[in-house]
């Protein structure tokens, strides 16, 4: 099992706005360099990006959600 | 005069707010985020009220949440600072149905004033000078040609539903134009679901100008001109007060137009209208009006000698303008910087972090406006804005002198700011002799990124 982590404080968000869908849903595969939400810091967007491939992605970070830098965002298998 | 203001703001413009309030003998009502309950302007202020959750939009932007803690702290006004709700019609009528006073103009004027269309028209039936184009959109393409003659080339055509730079084409020439505006109505049609455009003349390397108003709803008097040229993004990052560009026919008019726009809406309170200046014609044109005290207003103070906050608190209060025009005059020169949080070296990425050793500039003709405090943390979910150094001198000159010589005393432990964009800035040549535009500074930052370093 593997964690990603925000990098920044800030909020999370799971789509790119309201009426997009989510980037990835619980269940989805992670290959390298995908976006898997955006963390929004002092009103700018950053994309968070997957390092590592994996499979059955589950968010422990719910959407619109405050996090500190190395808060997990997300696991993988 | 008002006895008791709730400030529904945030950061170093609520401490600005709790300062002015208090030298009038005003009490004062914080308001604050659960992120924000440590902010300096919570332990400054006689009171303070947790109104919600992190987001804005649950707390600093709840119109709910805000009258709410009005009504349980027994606050008569409100000031709503700039940003969230200063500039939101519903909020003030909100205040006033509740039987609040809100610091600011009317719902009305905030109405008039916000829609770019009702504010062009108001604008050109006052007399003030807007850029020529088309007053609303424009019917067809005959129509749109019609209007070449006041426009000129180059000519943009924008989207009516577009907005923040997107859906504008701009055409240099007629053939150009023939060609582009068929495109640009299918475009817009395609891209917003309505084809609706506007025409507007093109002021190449023009300058952002714009001039402080007060006013009581039926007087209005001006505290001359501000010029914010240095922009990233269409941020506004170092303003001045007076523009080196205009000469004193030129400010004049300008000023005069400004009052005119004010007393023509019945405005209430500090506002700013802004201009486009063109160096190479002299002409200057109306862009819009912001209808709440601004973040660069301390320019104005320090040239003016009149506190811009106090005055607007004295309006909201019920006391008639106390100023007459012949009572305001320029002394000296004034910049302000704006010292975010953010990295200038690394495309100014956002640097939020913990305040450590903290050693702020003074001595004469200083000032700094700051929400900064040691051991303070930055929280992330609202703007970068940490402080504003603000210096004046006798002229530009020495004003500049004495910004480098301010910059070279901060020391903001901790964080990464912009400072370093500033110092760098100053010894500019371009800069030192004011020769900028509003999209000067963005080459510039392409060009010297070596120097932003923390």
């Amino acid at each position: 099992m593997s964690q990603i982590l925000s990098p920044l404080p800030g909020t999370f968000y799971r789509s790119a706005s309201p009426e997009k869908p989510v980037y990835k849903a619980d269940g989805d595969a992670v290959a390298v360099g995908d976006v898997i939400g955006l963390i929004e810091v002092m009103k700018s967007f950053h994309e968070i990006r997957a390092e590592v491939a994996g499979t059955n992605i589950r968010f422990v970070t719910d959407n619109e959600e405050p996090v500190m830098a190395g808060a997990v965002l997300a696991e993988l298998d | 005069m008002l006895k008791r203001l709730l400030i529904a703001n945030r950061g170093e413009i609520a401490v600005r707010i709790i300062r002015a309030a208090r030298d009038l003998g005003i009490e004062t009502v914080a308001v604050h985020s659960a992120a924000d309950a440590d902010g300096l302007w919570v332990q400054m202020a006689d009171s303070a009220v947790n109104i919600g959750p992190p987001a804005a939009r649950k707390s600093y932007l709840s119109v709910d949440a805000i009258l709410k803690a009005a009504a349980d702290t027994g606050a008569d006004a409100i000031h709503p600072g700039y940003g969230f709700l200063a500039e939101n019609a519903e909020f003030a009528d909100a205040c006033a149905a509740a039987g609040l006073t809100f610091v600011g103009p009317s719902g009305k004027a905030i109405r008039l004033m916000g829609d770019k269309v009702s504010a062009r028209i108001a604008a050109h039936s006052a007399g003030v000078p807007v850029v020529p184009g088309s007053m609303g959109r424009v019917a067809d393409i005959e129509a749109a040609r019609d209007l070449l003659a006041d426009t000129g080339f180059p000519v943009m055509i924008k989207a009516a539903a577009g907005g923040g730079g997107r859906g504008i084409r701009v055409a240099a020439n007629l053939e150009e134009f023939e060609r582009a505006f068929p495109q640009a109505e299918a475009e817009a049609l395609a891209a917003f679901g309505d084809g609706g455009l506007y025409m507007e003349k093109l002021i190449p390397a023009a300058r952002h100008i714009e001039v402080q108003v007060l006013g009581d709803g039926s007087r209005a008097v001006h505290c001359f001109e501000r010029e914010c040229s240095l922009q990233r993004r269409r941020q506004k990052v170092w303003e001045e007060a007076p523009s080196t560009a205009l000469d004193a026919r030129t400010r004049d008019k300008l000023c005069q137009s400004a009052v005119a726009l004010a007393e023509a809406v019945g405005y209430s309170g500090a506002g700013t209208v802004e201009y486009l200046f063109d160096d190479a014609s002299g002409d200057f044109y109306f862009i819009e009006m912001n209808t709440r005290i601004q973040v660069e207003h301390p320019v104005t103070e320090m040239i003016t000698g009149i506190d811009l906050v106090a005055e607007g608190l004295r309006i909201a209060g019920g006391e008639p303008l106390r100023l007459r025009q012949g009572d305001i005059a320029v002394k000296g020169h004034a910049i302000e910087v704006r010292l975010n949080a953010e990295d200038p070296a690394q495309d100014f990425r956002p640097f939020p972090g913990t305040v450590g050793d903290l050693r702020l500039p003074g001595g004469p003709g200083v000032r700094f406006d700051s929400l900064l405090y040691p051991g303070y943390t930055i929280p992330p979910f609202y703007d970068s804005l940490l402080a504003k150094l603000i210096v004046h001198a006798e002229d530009r000159d020495a004003a500049i002198a004495r910004l480098t010589r301010a910059l070279s005393e901060l020391r903001i432990g901790g964080l990464t700011t912009t400072a370093p964009l500033f110092t760098a800035l100053a010894a500019d040549p371009s800069v030192r002799a004011g020769a900028v535009h509003t999209r000067w500074l963005e080459g510039w930052l392409a060009d010297n990124a070596d120097k932003l370093a923390n």
